[in-house]
């Protein structure tokens, strides 16, 4: 019992760290999104479920708009997997990654957020530190952080009043400091460059409502046509 | 709407939601071996996710009108420059939005 509460402790106070750019992210736009929840006439408990639940940004909002709108499940549905499609390719990712730790998985997969997605598969977990709880601590404190982010705003979005105008930047940063981890561990760019200007493209060519289907698609496309050229530098890497 | 109606609309939602999280692991379980070109992209999608991330993040910045996207140019800038000299995941992302903020809210 007592080295379970230890190893629960250490990978706890390892995860904790990583998570603190998606602490002010998460609290920023939840609460925001609090705020136009109770604006679009939902209580705190539609936000409380809500917020649980889906535990998606982007679709969390379109959602506001859906349940103002005309019934329509199918919709609501083909949104969703619209929206989050480019989950297909974390969970691609994490296949291996999310192996051999038991029941959590589960939670691990409900929770894989882009920000829990990018922190666990790059994040170096130190040796002594459980990857598995590591891993869970992430997409668990995460979702705190979205949950008490959206039910504070509802309850006391009105109260703000500092100027927190930019402060959504912090996810932009995150991500560009994730990428760039990517880069320096990664032996060639080939994928990390083909990523950045197929999306840069795709937001060009289709706007940027529409552009992260045709991102996907493409993507798929060429990495496949360059797997001749690819793979072999992957073996190299893991030998 | 009624209230049936929309819990209905954001089960529908929540049920969208975790096809696309939990589909890859469905179809490839843990206990059979993964086909090796689904292996292939669970190696090279990531990087190309990351692009992916970033890309989206700006996807509302415009060149042509507003600030030109000149304080996300300076603050990604300013990001790379921390994060190749500390390489400390916190300094880089607080350095480039306290950046953004003091340039959107004081100067563009």
């Amino acid at each position: 019992m007592h080295t379970k509460i230890h190893t629960l402790k250490k990978a706890l106070m390892a995860a904790f760290p990583h998570t603190l750019p998606i602490f002010a992210g998460f609290w920023f736009l939840g609460i925001t999104y609090g705020i136009y929840m109770n604006v679009s006439g939902f209580n705190v408990w539609y936000t409380l479920l809500m917020s649980v639940t889906i535990f998606a940004g982007s679709i969390e909002f379109v959602t506001v708009n859906m349940l103002l709108g005309a019934f329509n499940p199918i919709q609501a549905l083909a949104m969703a997997l619209m929206i989050n499609a480019r989950h297909l390719f974390y969970g691609l990712s994490m296949l291996d990654k999310y192996q051999g730790v038991g029941l959590k998985k589960l939670y691990l997969i409900f929770g894989m957020c882009d920000e829990s997605f990018s922190i666990n598969y790059t994040a170096d977990v130190p040796k002594e530190v459980d990857k598995g709880w590591f891993m869970f601590f992430v997409t668990l404190l995460n979702h705190i952080y979205w949950v008490t982010g959206a039910v504070l705003g509802s309850l006391f979005g009105s109260l703000i009043n500092f100027n927190t105008e930019g402060l959504d930047f912090v996810m932009t940063a995150m991500f560009v400091v994730i990428f760039m981890d990517q880069w320096l561990k990664e032996k060639n760019h080939i994928s990390s460059v083909l990523g950045l200007l197929i999306s840069l493209v795709c937001l060009i060519a289709f706007g940027a409502d529409d552009f992260i289907i045709p991102s996907m698609l493409a993507m798929l496309d060429i990495l496949t046509l360059l797997r001749k050229h690819l793979e072999p530098t992957l073996k190299e890497k893991s030998e | 709407m009624t209230f049936t109606q929309q819990i209905i609309t954001i089960l529908m939602v929540v049920l969208g939601t975790m096809l696309t999280r939990f589909l890859p692991f469905v179809i490839f379980p843990a206990n059979k071996p993964t086909p090796k070109y689904i292996q292939y992209l669970g190696r090279v999608l990531p990087s190309a996710v990351f692009g992916l991330l970033v890309i989206y993040c700006l996807k509302n910045v415009s060149i042509f009108t507003g600030s030109h996207g000149i304080p996300e140019a300076i603050s990604i800038a300013l990001v790379i420059f921390l994060h190749l000299w500390k390489r400390q995941m916190l300094i880089s992302i607080a350095g480039g939005t306290v950046c953004y903020m003091l340039l959107v809210q004081f100067i563009f």
